[in-house]
């Protein structure tokens, strides 16, 4: 019931993950990648109208402004403290938020679902809006695409050994630094596909990306950062948790996935899948 | 011609060698005759107020090395308590300023034990979302007695009692200045107290280097909880300052841009120097109100300025500043 908006934060948090687990740089401007992404959708559709060319074009349009970013601001703060990069990026999305805003205004628009799937569609058990199972089969393929990059390519091992020991994989005549750069684009590319995959659940407005961003770190914390599987349980648990409230407690739901991530905090302090002492 | 510059540069690093060895005394003198310079008083007051503000978080980024970027909870708990403070409970000025400063105070207790289970970039998102966490707190669950989206409207301004039976009213804003102006005093006295003692030292040497002060015998967890608690406290102060001046504690008071504009404030000044903050705090609210004037996107250039600081000038204005001046002196002689 949750799951779509669980999958959504799925896709942030692997995202953020990856990025922080190479880089050790918390993207703080991935919320406003997010709520970009879902400018470009909006974007795209009234140019062409056609959705699945946006699913090809935000991705791109994204990963492009990530990869302008990394190298023009995040490169010149290597070797500092790793709070640069995070202050960095939360200039950026301050940026970034007010120049959607100067370009489409400070309202909110709607983001039609695309008329194929439009309606519910029938699982043999239970009825299902047809936008939402398309929302969950996408980021499980998107995911699964994604493992296999990680774990059956060369660059992906590449990536994996980065992430263990930067230095080492340096050292073995790695440039690491073009590493970290299509690294920060992926992960900018997949904040770009989930602000469009919310679009039609949520609407687009400047200000989607910050709460998703909160959230999101939420997902982070009670995962255990850099950790992809962490990522994807912890995302969709917290999108039960926050629809399951939301259905018993309606204004509760923002409430409920902090209580939540306090009481997993105390029981468990590096969270669910999180290895004690990483990167802290 | 050379000597003459000489001289000029000599009396120049003189008057400049003063103020960061007096830099306290600098800053209160020029805060004393502050709301003349200034083209209203409103602004002074708000860069008191900010000032108090930043120099409070100061204490946990500057000193003790701990980012936090959840500050706005206890701003704003201070603007609420004191709102309550004087609004239901019908407490007079120095009662009311002080329940929003505890009310800060037991909050950061509460908040700061639960984030300090965790190390740096978790205790970062961990700051944000217990700050967020208060924001939904104030917006739905306790909305009979915040006024939810409205805020905390119609916050009296009582008179101060003094004994004797005299009576001191603080309703204009020169006199609200001067009220702000003393209690920042006594705060920055404080502060100051407190970062020079060893207890102060105790808090650089964490953001040094932790473990090593861990291994000098310091429950670090502990010092770390209470610099949090301290720094909770002076934001509060500077919250229930705000709530008071502007008779509303409204919602964004809570919300995380007003955690965002003191770390912004924080790194433009200079963290980890003792008046940066102040200045950082001053210079945000100028550009927000000389920018705002030609467009509504001021968050658009502040945000590329503070980017532009974080690259080029990690040590922000009065760091630099200090640095500068304190590099040619070591040269001199």
């Amino acid at each position: 019931m949750g799951l779509q908006i669980g999958m959504v934060y799925v896709l942030l948090a692997i995202g953020l993950s990856l990025i922080f687990g190479l880089m050790t740089v918390v993207n703080f401007a991935h919320g406003a990648f997010f709520m970009f992404g879902a400018y470009m959708g909006l974007f795209m559709m009234g140019l062409t109208g056609n959705f699945w060319l946006s699913l090809v074009f935000v991705p791109v349009a994204t990963g492009l402004l990530g990869l302008v970013v990394e190298r023009f601001t995040i490169r010149p703060l290597y070797g500092r403290d790793l709070n640069y990069p995070l202050l960095l990026t939360f200039g950026l999305s301050f940026v970034m938020v007010e120049g959607v805003r100067l370009i489409w205004g400070t309202i909110g628009h709607a983001f039609d679902t695309p008329s194929v799937l439009v309606g519910p569609v029938n699982l043999g058990f239970a009825m299902f809006p047809r936008y939402r199972l398309f929302v969950i089969v996408a980021t499980a393929i998107i995911v699964f695409l994604l493992w296999l990059f990680l774990e059956k390519t060369n660059l992906g091992l590449v990536i994996r050994a980065g992430t263990r020991d930067s230095i080492i994989v340096r050292v073995l005549g790695v440039d690491i630094s073009r590493i970290w750069f299509i690294v920060f684009g992926i992960g900018t590319a997949l904040a770009g596909i989930a602000g469009l995959l919310a679009a039609p659940m949520r609407g687009v407005h400047p200000d989607m990306g910050i709460s998703m961003l909160i959230e999101c770190f939420v997902v982070v914390v009670v995962g255990g950062m850099g950790s992809l599987r962490g990522a994807v349980i912890a995302g969709i648990l917290i999108g039960e948790v926050v629809s399951i409230t939301t259905l018993f407690y309606p204004m509760m739901g923002e409430v409920a996935i902090f209580i939540f991530m306090a009481i997993v905090l105390l029981i468990r302090p590096s969270g669910l899948f999180g290895e004690v002492g990483l990167l802290e | 011609m050379e000597t003459q510059d000489r001289s000029t540069f000599a009396a120049w690093t003189r008057i400049t060698d003063f103020a960061s060895a007096n830099s306290l005394i600098v800053l209160l003198a020029f805060l004393a005759v502050f709301p003349f310079l200034v083209p209203y008083t409103a602004i002074a007051t708000q860069i008191l107020i900010s000032g108090l503000f930043a120099m409070g978080y100061n204490i946990l980024l500057g000193y003790t090395g701990l980012l936090s970027f959840g500050h706005a909870a206890y701003f704003g708990l201070g603007a609420y308590g004191a709102g309550m403070a004087l609004v239901y409970l019908k407490m007079g000025l120095i009662g009311g300023v002080l329940f929003g400063a505890v009310t800060a105070t037991l909050g950061a207790m509460a908040i700061g034990f639960l984030c300090l289970k965790r190390r740096g970039i978790y205790f970062c998102m961990l700051t944000l979302a217990f700050a967020q966490l208060f924001y939904f707190l104030a917006l739905v669950v306790f909305d009979n007695y915040t006024g939810g989206d409205n805020g905390l409207r119609d916050i009296p301004t009582p008179p101060i009692s003094l004994p004797f039976g005299i009576s001191l009213s603080v309703a204009t804003p020169l006199r609200f200045y001067y009220f702000v102006f003393v209690l920042c005093v006594l705060s920055f006295l404080a502060m100051r107290r407190m970062l020079n003692s060893p207890f102060g030292a105790v808090l650089q040497s964490i953001r040094e280097n932790e473990k090593r002060a861990k291994s000098c015998g310091f429950n670090t967890n502990r010092v770390k909880l209470i610099a949090f608690v301290f720094s909770g406290f002076f934001s509060g102060l500077a919250g229930s300052l705000y709530a008071i001046y502007y008779h509303i504690a409204p919602l964004n008071t809570l919300y995380w841009t007003t955690s965002g504009s003191v770390v912004m404030m924080t790194i433009l000044g200079g963290m980890g120097t003792f008046a940066g903050p102040f200045v950082g705090a001053a210079v945000f609210l100028i550009l927000e109100d000389v920018i705002s004037v030609f467009t509504k996107s001021w968050q658009l250039f502040v945000g590329a300025i503070f980017m532009l600081f974080v690259i080029f000038f990690p040590l922000g204005i009065w760091g630099t500043l200090q640095e500068r001046v304190f590099y040619r002196w070591l040269r001199q002689d």
